[in-house]
């Protein structure tokens, strides 16, 4: 199909528009750094797009491009470590917690004023620029707005307005789209050897999202859970019954969610007590004991969150049904993303009228609003299924 | 406490410990039911009992498979149903689980004699007294949950609600459904200030059985002596979810039975029984919808979290009215 960026741009699937601007952008800071004159370089960015549209990969393969001596190449040992996460230069923030607080902003803010060891750049990459505090995104301005001549930071987020007004009206804006269906499935037959029907099956079903679409391509479980949860609105009939399934939702996302967490965090804390030096049955050293406990809330708030993410993946899965319902309904000619499962989307669409499907997706989205606002999750997948039960 | 691992015939559960006979009762009719998942279960009561009932499931049946006859208040049984029981624990039948319930003390002593001499398995349900086993029973609830309490938070828990087994079981279990990780003093003090889970359950069964006033004075001594509008209003969705669960069951299924499909107390079946008259489907959802706002409005901090809880009862309370 379309012909793909080489070197790191490889794998930014669907983002022509965004490449083109960001390959530009690295030409342009290589030329400036020659003395010669060039223009499309900023020292900071915000790269926007959906979950799963690939902003951190955008990010990591700029990086790669200001650190290649051939504009990411793909192929030189500057590339291969920034996109390995090793490069001396290329600091990714990374948090897998729910925000990132005002000390870390600090730390950031010295490590970016620090000259580039190999000289090039010295590039700040922050994944979730969303979950910076006001503190932190305070702490973070004069660097953002006066950087070092050799700085570059590249914020990501899901949309600009997820970012504190502050920080975004410093920063260029860039934004990556949903990726078309087609050019999922492409790079997952081209990347993972997925088999082209599976593919097309799981770009459908992710909607986009490409880690999703690689889950579902090459795991079975994720398949089935999905499955589950597209039965929901067969078991609308009862109270209870509708009630059943809302808890059968989130029990089954908190099943995957536990095991995700327990092996990271197993995992995480053995490394920690080897980095501390606490060997089996020695003495701790003084703070491993805190720094260990430090790390166990980390996890704790880590856990939760992955919960939640796997019921608002649940949701999304669910609103996309009432969308192809709402398709059919309106017999438009369009894909179904559930396309396996029609004739059940069809029996929705004849039992019900296109307003009250718009209701039921009125109810998902609610739904997935209050779980972001804390509200008990099961909680509001019930109420959710009260809503799509009255239709 | 714990059951044996496969079905024995005869087993005797006495003691004056009534959660724990009913949890032993259980444990025993689950343990035929690894083996046999089609076994028939009879619960009986011995008080006016019929005589000869007994004995005519114990006889073998001719579609084979095997019958649980439960007995409970085998203390109060007429003689000559303790009669019968004696003939048929001495010699029971291949197919027959004998299961009878004492709760302690003197009465009936020749038939709980009789079933130790038979060779009964005895699950003894004492009660709970001391401080430190009802720590201990607060451990193990969480353990056999998978989950873990630190020791500091089931005392703090037995501190809170220790006066009744029930209640502290059930304390556990929404413990154990509302939080993630170790349960920690901290959490503990959060859902149990002033024994705040009574009085959130209080106030949800008082709305939920339509007694309006009575609720918004109980909510509002409850908020008044530092409880916490989480778990209150968690109690108001637990009621409304546990309402709607037992309506959607057959109404005339045991409530043992009921229970163990859906993942509830005994006595939690019984009470939404009682409390269903004068609910509709329609109404039990229009209330869970009125205090998932609620929920939204405590934790979003926008609107006052005593007026979203008051506002949450007087929904309840409307959605009954429904009909
Ligand atoms: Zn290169």
């Amino acid at each position: 199909m379309s012909d793909l960026a080489p070197g790191v741009w490889a794998d930014l699937v669907g983002q022509e528009p965004a490449v083109a601007v960001l390959r530009r952008a690295a030409a342009a800071a290589e030329a400036g750094r020659r003395g010669e004159p060039g223009t499309g370089m900023t020292h900071a960015w915000l790269l926007t797009g959906p979950p799963g549209s690939g902003r951190s990969t955008a990010a990591r393969a700029f990086a790669a491009a200001l650190q290649c001596p051939r504009g990411g190449c793909g192929e030189c040992p500057a590339c291969h470590t920034v996109l390995a996460g090793t490069h001396a230069d290329v600091e990714v923030v990374n948090t897998r917690r729910l925000s990132i607080g005002v000390d870390d902003a600090r730390a950031l803010v010295s490590r970016a004023a620090r000259y580039p060891a190999g000289g090039r750049w010295q590039v700040m990459v922050v994944e979730d620029a969303d979950r910076l505090t006001d503190q932190a995104g305070n702490a973070l301005l004069r660097a953002i707005e006066e950087p070092t001549p050799h700085t570059v930071w590249l914020l990501c987020a899901p949309a600009v307005e997820d970012v504190l007004p502050t920080i975004r009206s410093r920063c260029r804006h860039l934004s990556l789209r949903t990726p078309p269906t087609e050019a999922v499935a492409e790079v997952l037959v081209r990347r993972d050897g997925v088999d082209p029907a599976m593919a097309a099956f799981a770009a459908r079903a992710a909607q986009g999202h490409i880690g999703r679409a690689r889950r579902l391509a090459t795991d079975e479980d994720a398949r089935l859970r999905r499955h589950a949860v597209l039965r929901l609105p067969l078991s609308l009939g009862e109270l209870s019954g509708a009630l059943q399934a809302a808890g059968d939702l989130v029990d089954a996302a908190t099943a995957e969610a536990n095991e995700q967490a327990a092996t990271l965090a197993t995992a995480e804390a053995e490394e920690m007590r080897r980095g501390l030096g606490v060997g089996p049955g020695g003495r701790q050293p003084a703070g491993a004991a805190a720094a260990l406990k430090d790390l166990e809330k980390e996890q704790k708030a880590r856990a939760t969150r992955t919960k939640r993410d796997a019921i608002d993946r649940a949701l999304v899965d669910l609103a996309g049904f009432y969308r192809d319902v709402l398709a059919v309904q309106a017999e438009a000619a369009v894909e179904l993303v559930n396309d396996e499962m029609r004739d059940a989307v069809i029996g929705v669409a004849r039992a019900s009228t296109p307003e009250s499907t718009l209701r039921r997706i009125d109810a998902i989205l609610a739904a997935r609003t209050a779980i972001g606002a804390n509200v008990a999750p099961l909680l509001a997948v019930e109420a959710m299924t009260v809503g799509l039960r009255r239709g | 406490m714990t059951a044996a691992p496969g079905p024995v015939p005869l087993t005797l559960v006495t003691g004056p410990e009534a959660l724990l006979r009913d949890r032993a009762v259980a444990a025993a009719v689950a343990a035929v039911r690894v083996t046999d998942p089609e076994a028939e279960v009879h619960d009986l009561s011995a008080v006016g009992l019929e005589p000869g009932r007994v004995t005519g499931l114990a006889s073998p049946s001719l579609f084979g498979g095997t019958s649980v006859i439960v007995v409970r208040d085998v203390a109060d049984a007429a003689e000559e149903i303790s009669d019968e029981l004696k003939t048929v624990l001495a010699d029971p039948g291949d197919d027959v689980v004998l299961v009878l319930v004492h709760p302690g003390g003197v009465k009936g002593k020749s038939l709980l004699d009789a079933a130790r001499a038979a060779g009964a398995v005895v699950v003894d349900c004492k009660v709970v007294k001391w401080e430190s086993d009802k720590v201990a029973f607060v451990q193990g609830e969480f353990k056999a949950a998978g989950r873990r309490v630190a020791p500091a938070a089931a005392v703090a828990l037995v501190d809170a609600l220790g006066s009744d087994l029930r209640e502290l079981a059930n304390a556990c279990a929404q413990l154990v459904a509302d939080t993630d990780g170790t349960v920690d003093r901290a959490v503990v003090e959060r859902y149990h200030a002033g024994r705040i889970e009574v009085t959130g359950f209080k106030v949800a069964d008082a709305a939920v059985e339509g007694r309006y006033e009575e609720a918004l004075r109980l909510l509002r001594h409850a908020l008044a002596t530092g409880s916490d509008p989480v778990p209150v209003n968690a109690a108001f969705a637990m009621g409304l979810r546990t309402l709607a669960k037992v309506g959607g069951a057959s109404r005339t299924a045991r409530p043992d039975d009921v229970a163990r499909d859906l993942g509830l107390a005994p006595f939690q079946v019984k009470k939404a029984r009682g409390q269903l008259a004068g609910w509709s489907p329609d109404g039990v959802a229009a209330a869970i919808v009125a205090v998932a706002r609620a929920d939204e409005q405590i934790k979003g901090g926008g609107t006052d979290p005593v007026y979203a809880l008051e506002r949450a009862v007087t929904d309840i309370v409307a959605a009954r009215a429904l009909g």
